[in-house]
């Protein structure tokens, strides 16, 4: 077991670049033991290649970076011993089914035969696959495939698990199901390296995110603390006509700094979105009789640090779902 | 345990997973013997008539049986580059690669699991030339000699043709990537002798890889003396096994270092 003193993972100064592409350009981290670790980033940010370097699957051209206190350079078989891997591509033998995927895996972890078909249907079964065991996984639909993939990275009771990208492609009850799973792992004392594009994702299971942009780490915290490093939330009103958008304005203003944007008739006001500062806010227009068509409240996310920290907005905040 | 013994295990294992894809996808070793089995027919049959006319060695189906057997052992082959090359797009690979098992092992249980299905097939296709009048007059150390001679050529093809697989780009590519070699036997001693070919092909049918291997057999089968060609047919095979088994290693790994 690993001692608290020690993290998971710890990496300093990793670079990594294909040809003259630069893809990792020193990155630093640390994960503490039994967490959850988010690396967040667009398409292209590195966060495959980072997982890669960190399972042995590449090589760094430069850095230093020990998982389980087993150091990269050196100890890589001791590292695959003590990690787990679900790739972002479903890497499960499609000719078997699943259970015979599992029991491959056990048989793989030199489980004994015994042992390995007790795993095989603890796993079925925690994973909602008793069923579809039988059957060949090429007839698996996305999700179960996911689902069958992370059921044979724990045959082997991994203690640090890497997931790149577990959700990306699942429909918004199959991503709920996942986002039990990794609760559990981490319940019971497992160490998650995850990647995603999703903010809500990392937002929602990450103890420590890390935003990754062109190579670069260019954040670093909790959830919350991320949050704060950005300005606060703020109320959006929408008026009727540009009259009333200026009305709403001479009120405000006198309370604070308020923005306006004449073509869509709305206003932004600073408020952190509490019932007090709400009705503070709606008692000041009252009081000068505006007229306000829609009232909005608008707390900072992910993607307002992803914005504020990188200088572009992010790529999947278009269609990612919510 | 040893490093060794955990190796065999992890072969041991792969083999299985291997043996496991044939018994759920039988086509393909079916189909794998087809091929000669159709060949076969067709040279006894059909051109065998004016063939066998022009060599005086006897029964055709004699003299040609060797011949159709190493082009069995060459279709057969081509599983373990389809096969490879699937792994590689599935990537299942990239998930053996993270595990703490031997790396030869994944490589090790499809070259082997290729050698018993193409056994296999070579053994439909005896079957079916004892059936039309193939009359071998092997004692039991030549048949010995033949189990062994094809196995040493099925496992330096295999060996070959699983580099073909890991190179090629997909499972298509690794398919036809050994197309062109599938002919090799024809251009030396498998339906013809040499002798009847014009002067630059004769040279190659003469030195090429396949002629003392065919050779070498037909001698076994016929219970004749096998000659100094023997000892050119097994240096071909160790040769080619060893490159076959270095180059798919170097392929296997070089991905891994990427
Ligand atoms: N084998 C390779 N050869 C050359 N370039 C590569 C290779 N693998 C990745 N790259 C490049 O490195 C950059 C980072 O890739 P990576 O796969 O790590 O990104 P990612 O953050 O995982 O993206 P995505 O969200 O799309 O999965 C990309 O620009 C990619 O084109
Ligand atoms: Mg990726």
């Amino acid at each position: 077991m690993p001692t608290h003193a020690q993290p998971a993972i710890a990496v300093t100064g990793l670079r990594k670049s294909y040809g003259d592409k630069l893809v990792l350009d020193g990155i630093d981290l640390t994960v503490p033991a039994g967490t959850i670790f988010s690396l967040l980033g667009p398409n292209g940010a590195g966060k495959t290649t980072a997982v890669e370097i960190l399972a042995t699957l590449k090589k760094p051209d430069s850095g230093e970076a020990q998982v389980n206190g087993f150091d990269l350079a050196r100890q890589s078989d001791e590292i695959r011993m003590s990690i787990g891997v679900t790739g972002q591509f479903a890497a499960v033998d499609g000719y078997l089914t699943g259970e015979e995927n599992l029991l491959l895996m056990a048989d793989l972890n030199h489980l004994s035969k015994q042992e390995g078909r007790r795993k095989a249907a603890e796993l079925l079964e925690r994973f909602d696959l008793v069923e579809a065991g039988k059957k060949v996984s090429t007839t698996y639909s996305g999700g179960m495939r996911r689902r069958l993939d992370l059921a044979m990275t724990l045959v082997g009771d991994p203690r640090v698990i890497f997931l790149d990208e577990p959700t990306t492609g699942l429909d918004p009850r199959s991503r709920h199901t996942m986002w039990q799973i990794i609760r559990q792992l981490v319940a019971n004392g497992t160490t998650i390296f995850l990647t995603t594009q999703y903010l809500e994702e990392a937002d929602e299971l990450a103890d420590r995110i890390a935003v990754l942009d062109h190579g670069r780490i260019v954040a670093e915290g909790t959830a919350e603390q991320l949050k704060r490093r950005i300005p606060g939330g703020h109320v959006s009103l929408r008026f009727a006509d540009p009259r009333a958008l200026r009305a709403g304005e001479l009120a405000l203003r006198a309370a604070g700094e308020v923005s306006a944007d004449e073509d869509a008739l709305t206003l932004q006001v600073p408020n952190d979105g509490s019932f007090r500062a709400l009705r503070a806010l709606i008692d000041r227009l009252d009081g000068a009789a505006v007229e306000v068509e829609e009232l909005s409240v608008h707390t900072p996310d992910l993607d307002d640090v992803f914005f504020a920290l990188t200088g572009h907005p992010h790529d999947s905040q278009k269609d990612a779902l919510r | 345990m040893s490093s060794t013994t955990l190796a065999m295990r992890d072969s041991m294992t792969m083999l299985r997973r291997n043996l496991l894809h044939a018994k759920r996808y039988p086509n393909m070793t079916l189909s794998v013997a087809f091929i000669p089995i159709f060949m076969l027919l067709l040279f006894v049959y059909v051109f065998g008539g004016a063939i066998g006319k022009g060599l005086a060695t006897g029964d055709y189906v004699n003299f040609v049986t060797p011949g159709i057997l190493m082009m069995a052992t060459m279709s057969g082959s081509v599983v373990v580059a389809v096969s490879v090359s699937v792994d590689k797009t599935e990537g299942i690979i990239n998930r053996f690669r993270t595990m703490p098992i031997s790396r030869a092992s994944v490589m090790t249980g499809q070259v082997v699991g290729s050698v018993i299905q193409t056994m296999i097939s070579v053994v439909l296709v005896t079957l079916v030339a004892l059936l039309i009048g193939f009359r071998p007059a092997a004692g039991p150390l030549g048949w010995l000699g033949v189990i062994g001679l094809m196995l040493l050529v099925a496992f330096a093809i295999t060996w070959i043709s699983a580099a073909f697989g890991l190179i090629a780009k997909g499972a298509e590519t690794a398919s036809n990537i050994g197309l062109p070699f599938q002919f090799l036997p024809f251009l030396g001693n498998a339906i013809v002798t040499p002798e009847s070919m014009p002067a630059g092909l004769r040279w190659f049918a003469e030195y090429q890889p396949f002629t003392p291997i065919i050779g070498t057999l037909r001698a076994l089968l016929m219970g004749q003396p096998v000659g100094g060609q023997g000892l050119v047919a097994i240096a071909w095979c160790l040769a080619g096994a060893f490159a076959g088994y270095f180059w798919a290693r170097s392929a296997f790994n070089r991905r891994a270092d990427s």
